[in-house]
């Protein structure tokens, strides 16, 4: 403790330096470009490392396998990994608010497996044959109800969610079993249904692909020139106009190069933009909502989040609600893609992938830490080293060895970090 | 009225279970007035200020908010009469920015849904800069990366936001440095020069002279001393917190004066 303290001291210096920056003020360093960068470098040492150890991650893993194998940096595999990440991303961003509010849930594979056997059993041509639309409304309905379950467990009896969660695992993938072989002996049951098929496996035309990836860069400019208007308007400082203007090009080359790339194969697929919309959805709610901005108190301290008047359980409850909304979602994706359910839906690695996702995404296991769009880049990073291990040939062992690497290697990344951020930040 | 205590209570008593917290003590605090409390531990200090917080209500007594007579059943009620109470332990969100933590659970929104950033940051840095708190880089910092003296600052300029009339200051410089210390004192100077009662909770003796125009002595529940900051010493304190003289003996059914 001494240590630290005198570290923190010897660092910061609260004294003249500081002494003069009144609140609010417009300093001359935020507003360049080398101001910028200072400010940014100054949060990384002092352990706010943000999506730094992703993109650092991402093009070591650009570089190796694509050294190691020619097929891992072609178009071909570019929509590939586009179509295999939607699920795993769709699940994590459930996950993502489960860590924000200091919970776990292991349950949460098989839960999807829950959604994805429901809707394939109502829409069963011979019996009962719901229209598709209905049948993935029914299906999420359940798989909400199931976190609403488990979260009343979990809040009401005062049990840990790790605990609630792991028993919910047994659970839900016998139920998985129950309902499969009350239908079938083979174990697996087909989805015809062309539009639930088409969800996770049809690509947008090129030019859809060039009009969505105008919208998501127009979108983002639109929102940040509101934002630093509206900050302007109230007096107060807002992000210069170079920076969002140096942002939204940075963003269209990013955007319309993947776009480019997508068409040169089979375009972008439809899942990347379902994904999309609900990164943008529960990032808004994350980030812009009194509910998000609550999640993220009752993560970090949820005396805090009490004493505020803010309904602590009903938060968590909200919370695995929405993990169970997104876990119904990922269900029919995933059913959606391997155009069939199984007995074995749910299993192997699938919860590894997910949790592992939102926190390589930089989601912080201690709650109150994270983003939404992590869910997005941790399944980037999860899905890409798949997809290299598979393209090389590796064997199981080896591939799970490797994985499980990656994901100690974030833990230790967000533990190394927090460590920091004490060490500099708290008295 | 104006010049009427702000809080006025009256023989309040209090007592969980055979252990009698509090017995019949007197306790007020005037407009632009800093209380100060003090007491060795077990005094009584705590239940009586969470009697006035509204986090449980006396067995006996009156208390008068602004010279009406009210009786506090919740935090919420305390919050609403304009009585706010500072935590030793603080309650902010690390996680989360300045502005994000004074409006904690009272967020502005607008259009019913989004929240209203632009004019909840002007608040919040206005609330600070009215009390003269300058050493916060942005308001929108995040608390984890705050000093102790900075923390508290934002505890109290968090608990005046909300037209408080009352602030009870729990231990506010407890585990700060000197200057922290110093920076403290002066905000709670601060708060009574703007016409705010504000109450000090404190061990620290030195610290109370420094900013305590009226000291409230309790010991063993009741109040031995009430005394004019100007017209005692620090010795005087020690010895009513020590051995200030009790009308009741402790442990002892019927409440008979027995001078000590």
């Amino acid at each position: 403790m001494a240590e630290n303290t005198q570290q923190r001291d010897g660092e910061e210096a609260p004294g003249p330096a500081d002494a003069d920056l009144t609140i609010g003020a417009t300093t001359a360093a935020d507003q360049t470009l080398s101001g910028y960068a200072r400010l940014w470098w100054q949060r990384v040492r002092s352990g706010e490392l943000g999506s730094l150890p992703i993109i650092v991650a991402l093009v070591l893993i650009a570089i190796v396998f694509g050294l190691l194998d020619d097929a891992f940096l072609t178009e071909r595999n570019f929509t590939n990994l586009l179509l295999q990440m939607a699920a795993t991303a769709i699940l994590a961003i459930g996950v993502v608010f489960v860590l924000l509010i200091g919970e776990i849930d292991l349950s949460i594979a098989y839960v999807s497996a829950v959604g994805g056997v429901v809707m394939t059993l109502l829409i069963r041509t011979d019996n009962p044959g719901w229209p598709w639309w209905l049948a993935i409304i029914a299906a999420v309905a359940v798989t909400t109800v199931i976190g609403l379950l488990q979260s009343i467990v979990i809040t009401k009896a005062g049990v840990p969610s790790f605990v609630v969660t792991l028993a919910g695992l047994l659970i839900w993938s016998g139920v998985v079993l129950i309902l499969m072989t009350q239908v079938t002996t083979t174990g697996t049951i087909r989805i015809s249904d062309e539009r639930i098929v088409g969800l996770a496996n049809d690509f947008l035309s090129d030019t859809g692909g060039l009009i969505l990836g105008a919208l998501v860069v127009g979108g983002f400019a639109v929102s940040q020139a509101l934002t630093a208007r509206s900050r302007r308007a109230g007096g107060l400082e807002a992000k210069p106009t170079l920076i969002i203007a140096l942002q939204v090009v940075g963003l269209a080359v990013v955007t319309f190069a993947a776009v480019y790339y997508a068409n040169l194969d089979r375009g972008v697929p439809t899942a990347t933009v379902i994904l999309g919309v609900f990164l943008v959805f529960w990032s808004f709610v994350a980030t812009r909502t009194p509910f998000g901005r609550h999640v993220y108190a009752v993560g970090g301290n949820p005396e805090a989040a009490r004493r505020a008047g803010i309904g602590v359980d009903r938060i968590r409850i909200y919370v695995f609600m929405i993990n169970g909304f997104m876990a119904g979602v990922g269900g029919v994706m995933l059913a959606s893609r391997l155009r069939s359910v199984a007995t074995s839906s749910g299993g192997g690695d699938l919860l590894l992938s997910v949790i592992a996702a939102a926190v390589i995404g930089g989601t912080s296991l201690f709650g109150g830490t994270g983003r939404v769009v992590a869910a997005l880049l941790g399944a980037t990073v999860i899905v890409s080293i798949n997809s290299g291990m598979n393209l090389l040939g590796l064997p199981q062992g080896t591939r799970f060895v490797i994985t499980g690497l990656v994901l100690l290697a974030a833990v230790l990344v967000d533990a190394v970090s927090k460590r920091a951020r004490a060490a500099r930040g708290l008295a | 009225m104006a010049d009427g205590p702000l809080l006025a209570c009256t023989g309040i008593s209090k007592a969980f279970g055979a252990v009698q917290a509090l017995y019949r003590v007197d306790f007020e605090v005037r407009r632009g007035e800093v209380m100060g409390l003090v007491g060795d531990n077990g005094a009584g200090k705590s239940t009586l200020i969470k009697g006035i917080a509204g986090i449980y209500p006396f067995d006996e007594g009156e208390v008068r908010f602004e010279g009406d007579s009210v009786r506090i059943h919740s935090p919420r009620e305390a919050a609403r009469l304009g009585i706010e109470v500072v935590y030793q332990d603080l309650a902010l969100a690390d996680n989360l920015d300045v502005v994000s933590n004074m409006f904690l659970g009272r967020e502005r929104v607008r259009n019913g849904l989004v929240l209203d950033e632009p004019s909840m940051e002007r608040a919040a840095a206005a609330t600070l800069a009215s009390l003269s708190v300058t050493t916060l880089r942005s308001v929108r910092q995040r608390v984890i990366g705050l000093s102790g003296g900075q923390r508290q600052a934002v505890a109290v300029a968090k608990s005046v936001m909300w037209n408080s009339k009352l602030v009870i200051l729990d231990e506010p410089t407890a585990a700060l440095g000197v200057a922290q210390t110093r920076q403290v004192l002066d905000l709670v100077r601060r708060l009574a020069e703007q016409k705010l009662g504000v109450v000090i909770i404190s061990h620290n003796l030195h610290d109370v002279f420094e900013c305590a125009d009226r000291i409230t002595v309790l010991r063993l529940g009741q109040r031995v001393a009430l005394l004019e900051r100007a017209e005692t010493t620090q010795q005087e304190v020690v010895h009513a917190i020590t051995a200030g003289a009790l009308q009741h003996v402790p442990g002892m059914a019927d409440s008979r004066a027995v001078e000590a």
